[in-house]
């Protein structure tokens, strides 16, 4: 495999960065476009040519090494890459969903000022996407990790002018940086277990492991609060909806598509470690599950396009992690892939709305718009068809494989998943009736805006609608004559895993009936949402209920997210401010009161002793005669 | 002899400075601190990192008592001396855009201090050592007293005080030692190493040295003339003192310290260790709620320094080269950091967040700096602080899991600190102060681009200056480890 060629994937959009980012002001809007799309196609061309060369080669596992990084003693951290079958899945969403996501944003952001910094930002979250997914060990993981999080900061404070969304953007970066430190100390645990950071080392070395090896379960919690943060679930998902502040298209790659998967990423490249640690696992799976629920509950309230859509997100993550934590490696990576094309096309759609819209989000002064936008509406539908979990569209495979491996492991979960996808299913179909059927219920100079975007935009919604259609058939289950050719393609992965835990990979023992059942089951909740939802919103053309109005009980919960926000500001940010000030006020006059009182007792000591030296005669002399005294007194009377 | 015309040559460029400067002060000064860098790159490119102590110099300074004039440059020496040659230049530029009274003596007193400083990271002698380390305080004592803000008689008074009254215990120890040298006595360093020290000697050496050391730098709860000190100098004493002159503090401890108390530290250790990872955090948490741009970035200084302490004295691989690499990052870091904030301040007549904003819309080049530095300070990896922090840490939680946990707070607090103090100044609305705000002129870019230069350098490729230490650094822990 041309070495070039996979060095090319990453510096192709690190070189538009570069060219964007100093010149913008300098290229015309054109170009800058032009420039950036053609890196991120490039690099999609150069992704393509590697998957191929890599297939002809026999699909054996590459590493690149390009340069030493870091070296101290022992401790040996390269610069280099690792080309596999993970890697090569990510590689083709990044870059794929990437040079589409570009492309809109021709469109989408034609009129902004920002258009070449905004490019220049698009290119470098891809380069450092990139880096973390093609790194050959934890610590170049690591650069992408932080650099997409640099990114993601940039971008949501987009428009740097409005407080609001600067806000939003340091939130996402600095709980980013809670799960980072777990993240770390993670590798530092790998480090002193290990002696490596290189992913082939760890896990050749932590194959003479048993199961549930403490050591192991620490490195495994550790990463995993690494991809709570960056995975935003419980406890630390309150970023992402926040995060909608930013341009549509960066929600789109990066708060749907790319960034956020970057936790499930992780858990399946450290799938022999996982499978060492049992009790993760569980733990992986319960907070998978917990979060597709909740997050799901909360978007069935939410009226702002978007944030009904970024629930969806953290809930969706919420089921690749319950896939994750029931062993489903493959199942959850599927989903990954089918999830990709669905939100971002979902993103992108949105994006539609709000251009056509005159940049309004709020559900409740959309309506019949599928008349005015059919390319949107059309794409949104197969979109929202898909995450619901119908058949023939692509969710349906991946997330019914999910819930059968939930089904098999506990059945609680799988109720807990099936439940979260009638709620799926219910937000959705809301989502989409309210904007694009009913009367219109915006003002009159919106409605006389209203109009289909351009193909720039259109474009990239009808490819990532066929893929969402179609995208579903890599991944067939035998129960439906299929052969599940993406499973077959990643299995490799995990062979070492399968050494350490072979139980783990036991044969699915559910009979094909039972598959059948299950899927039945989950479909026909979906559906029965679907038709709820129908019956509210388009035969009760029931809409949601404006700001004003009070609220009461659970709704109002609900409605508030469950006042997390509120609770998580009560007790970590409100104490911090406080301490800070009462440790800058009294806690440095405190530690300088005995700084200065140091001062003062040798001052006051050299005054006692000043007052030897005064100069006066009369002193001296009665000091003289008390001395002579004092001797006398001491030999004559005492001795 | 590179060693001697190392000292010599700032020595020189600043009495020239002095006496033939009048109006062309600066230019003379520049030229100096130029001459100077350039030999220090001369003796880079001589330098061989295996070969240990080289380009030595000794002259029997008072014969009879075994005192020497002696100075040469190993792994851990050659690093500093091109931080220190490096910055000098730089700050003497930062200060051209600025009409300071007296220019010949302004700019002569930052050359003399880089004399000095070359001096500590140099000598080989005790003494020497105690010298340079007390006579880089009078330059920054002069600079900070005359040309500082309101406050700054009282402020430099208590910092000139408190840190010679932590040299004394240092001086008391090194007396002490010199006598316990054999035969006619020796003051080189070295001639202390090999002393069989008592563990009860070593145990109060250990803190009269730290308590010296830990004032400089400044370590937890040494610390209260910092904040104070940087805020009132003038920027360019404010650079030297927190880019250089801390350093000489984590310097001391890794070649006096360690070296001549190791078995104090299996005593002692984890309470210097414990009080450095406390001033991390200590110091984070306060910088949250700072209003003054200046004040907030001393105490992230604070925390910083806090850090590298705890990687020296976890004497760990690790912990050490992690301690050097950041001492180098951090001198650029907060250099560029205090000439940004002295950017914003010679145009807004403000350093208050609250009065700033929206400079990004007027000054973009400007915001792109700023986030520079800003990611080198957070340790953002491919920038400065990334590689330092990363054995930094690693280091301290081989020495202690929790420890290690508790100091990586500062990712998470650094970022709270410094994303909050970029938001108030660069982005939001523009305020009266900013909304005038002026384009960078050349001379202050021609600040930023090498500090920019040396951020990404030592985040992409750190290998440079890794390599240069490591083996001087090996040698060290192996003696303090037997």
């Amino acid at each position: 495999m041309p070495v070039t060629l996979l060095v090319l994937i990453p510096l192709l959009p690190l070189i538009g960065f570069l060219i964007n980012g100093i010149g913008f002001r300098h290229i015309p809007k054109g170009a800058v476009g032009l420039i950036g799309s053609l890196a991120a196609l490039g690099s999609f061309a150069a992704s393509v040519a590697v998957l191929l060369a890599f297939k002809e080669g026999g699909s054996q596992p590459m590493i690149v090494s390009l340069f030493d990084w870091i070296k101290v003693g022992e401790l040996n951290i390269p610069f280099s890459f690792q080309v596999d079958q993970l890697s090569l899945l990510m590689l083709m969403i990044i870059t794929g969903v990437g040079s589409l996501i570009h492309i809109y944003s021709i469109g989408y952001m034609k009129h902004d000022p920002g258009f070449g910094k905004f490019f220049s930002f698009l290119n470098l979250f891809l380069f450092f996407m990139l880096l973390l997914v093609l790194g050959s060990n934890y610590v170049i993981m690591f650069i992408g990790w932080e650099g997409v999080g640099l990114c993601s900061y940039l971008l949501i404070g987009f428009w740097n002018k409005n407080t609001d969304f600067n806000n939003a953007a340091r939130k996402a970066f600095i709980m980013n940086r809670i799960g980072d430190l777990g993240f770390l100390l993670g590798i530092f645990t790998i480090i002193h277990a290990f002696g490596s950071v290189e992913y082939t080392e760890v896990f050749r070395q932590a194959t003479g492991l048993p199961v549930g090896d403490h050591v192991v379960f620490a490195i495994t919690m550790l990463l995993f609060v690494g991809a709570m943060g960056k995975s935003a679930q419980i406890p630390l998902y309150t970023w992402l909806p926040d995060a909608m502040a930013g341009p549509t298209p960066v929600s789109a790659l990066i708060h749907a598509a790319t960034m956020v998967t970057a936790g499930i990423y992780m858990v399946i490249r450290s799938n022999v470690l996982y499978t060492l640690a049992p009790e993760t696992l569980e733990i992986v799976a319960v907070v998978g599950a917990v979060t597709a629920i909740f997050a799901a509950s909360i978007g069935l309230l939410q009226n702002d396009i978007k944030k009904v859509l970024a629930y969806s997100t953290v809930s969706q993550l919420g089921y690749m992690f319950l896939g994750l934590g029931v062993m489903a490696y493959s199942a959850s990576m599927f989903h990954v892939i089918t999830h990709a094309f669905f939100k971002a096309l979902l993103f992108l759609g949105a994006g539609s709305v709000i251009h056509a819209m005159s940049d309004e989000q709020d559900i409740r002064f959309m309506g019949g718009l599928r008349k005015k936008l059919p390319i949107t509406f059309i794409t949104f539908a197969v979109a929202t068809w898909a995450i619901a979990g119908l058949p023939p569209f692509a969710g349906f495979f991946s997330k019914d494989e999910i819930l059968a491996h939930a089904f098999e492991h506990n059945k609680l979960l799988w109720g807990i998943g099936v439940l979260g996808s009638a709620l799926t299913s219910f937000y959705m179909f809301r989502l989409l009736f309210l904007t694009f059927f009913g009367s219109f219920r915006g003002t009159h100079e919106q409605e006389h805006h209203l109009h289909e975007s351009p193909a720039a935009m259109t474009i990239p919604l009808v490819i990532l609608a066929l893929l969402s259609a179609v995208g579903g058939f890599i991944g067939v289950p035998e129960a439906l004559g299929g052969t599940h050719q993406l499973a077959e393609f990643m299995s490799p992965l995990f062979d070492t895993a399968r050494q350490v835990n072979p139980e783990a990979f036991a044969a699915t023992a559910l009979t094909h009936s039972e598959e059948w059942i299950l899927m039945a089951v989950s479909v026909a909740v979906a559906l029965i949402a679907a038709v709820i939802a129908y019956v509210m919103y388009i035969s009760r053309s029931a809409v949601p209920a404006p700001e004003s109005e009070a609220r009461t009980g659970v709704e109002n919960v609900v409605y508030h997210k469950y006042y997390i926000d509120e609770l998580y500001d009560t007790v970590f940010v409100k104490p911090m401010k406080s301490l800070s000030g009462v440790l800058s006020s009294f806690g440095e006059f405190v530690i300088d009161l005995f700084v200065e009182g140091t001062g003062k007792l040798v001052k006051g000591l050299s005054n006692l002793g000043r007052q030897t030296q005064t100069g006066s005669i009369g002193y001296y002399v009665f000091a003289m005669v008390v001395g002579i005294v004092v001797i006398l007194f001491w030999n004559l009377l005492l001795n | 002899m590179l060693t001697i015309l190392l000292i010599l040559i700032p020595l020189v460029a600043g009495l020239l400075t002095f006496f033939l400067g009048g109006s062309n002060a600066k230019i003379i000064a520049l030229a100096g601190a130029l001459a100077e860098l350039a030999t220090a790159v001369f003796a880079w490119t001589q330098f061989d990192p295996a070969a240990g102590a080289q380009f030595g110099f000794q002259y029997d300074w008072i014969t009879a008592s075994g005192i020497s004039f002696a100075a040469s440059v190993d792994g851990i020496s050659m690093l500093l001396v091109l931080l220190t040659t490096f910055l000098v230049p730089l700050i003497v530029l930062s200060a051209f855009g600025h009409n300071y009274q007296n220019p010949a003596t302004f700019f002569a007193l930052i050359l003399f201090m880089e004399s000095a400083l070359v001096g500590v990271f140099t000598t080989t002698d005790a003494f020497l050592f105690y010298f340079f380390f007390e006579v880089a305080l009078i330059p920054v004592y002069f600079l900070a007293a005359v040309w500082g803000g309101e406050n700054r008689l009282k402020v430099t008074f208590k910092f000139f005080v408190y840190t010679i009254f932590g040299s004394l215990f240092m001086l008391v120890a090194l007396v002490y030692l010199y006598y316990q040298t054999p035969g006619t006595h020796s003051s080189a360093i070295t001639a202390f190493y090999d002393l069989q020290l008592t563990p009860a000697a070593q145990g109060w050496l250990f803190w009269a040295f730290f308590i010296a050391f830990a004032i400089k730098m400044p370590l937890f709860p040494f610390h209260t003339w910092q904040p104070d000190t940087y805020t009132e100098s003038p920027t360019p004493a404010t650079m030297l003192l927190a880019g250089i002159m801390l350093k000489m503090g984590v310097y001391g401890l890794i070649r006096i310290l360690l070296p001549i108390t190791p078995l104090a530290l299996n005593q002692w250790g984890a309470v210097a260790i414990v009080l450095s990872v406390i001033g991390i955090v200590y110091g984070s948490i306060i910088a949250i709620q700072q209003r003054d741009m200046k004040r907030l970035v001393a105490y992230s200084s604070f925390a910083h320094v806090g850090l590298m302490a705890a990687g020296v004295f976890s004497t760990t691989l690790n912990g050490m080269q992690g301690a050097l690499i950041q001492m180098l990052a951090h001198g650029i870091n907060v250099v560029g950091m205090f000439f940004i904030i002295d950017i914003i301040f010679s145009r807004t007549n403000t350093r208050y967040l609250d009065h700033l904003g929206g400079i990004t819309q007027k000054t973009p080049s400007l915001s792109v700096y700023f986030m520079i530095m800003l990611l080198g300070s957070v340790a953002l990896p491919l920038t400065s602080g990334f590689v330092g922090e990363f054995l930094l840490l690693a280091g301290v939680f081989e020495y202690n899991n929790w420890l290690g946990a508790a100091a990586g707070l500062t990712i998470i607090l650094g970022a709270v600190y410094l994303l909050r103090m970029f938001q108030k100044s660069m982005f939001g609305a523009t305020s009266v102060n900013t909304e005038h705000f002026q384009e960078l002129t050349l001379s202050e870019r021609a600040v930023l681009i090498p500090l920019t230069i040396m951020v990404f350098w030592i985040g992409i490729y750190p290998s440079t200056f890794l390599e240069m230490t490591e083996p001087t650094v090996n040698q060290l822990l192996r003696f303090i480890h037997n």
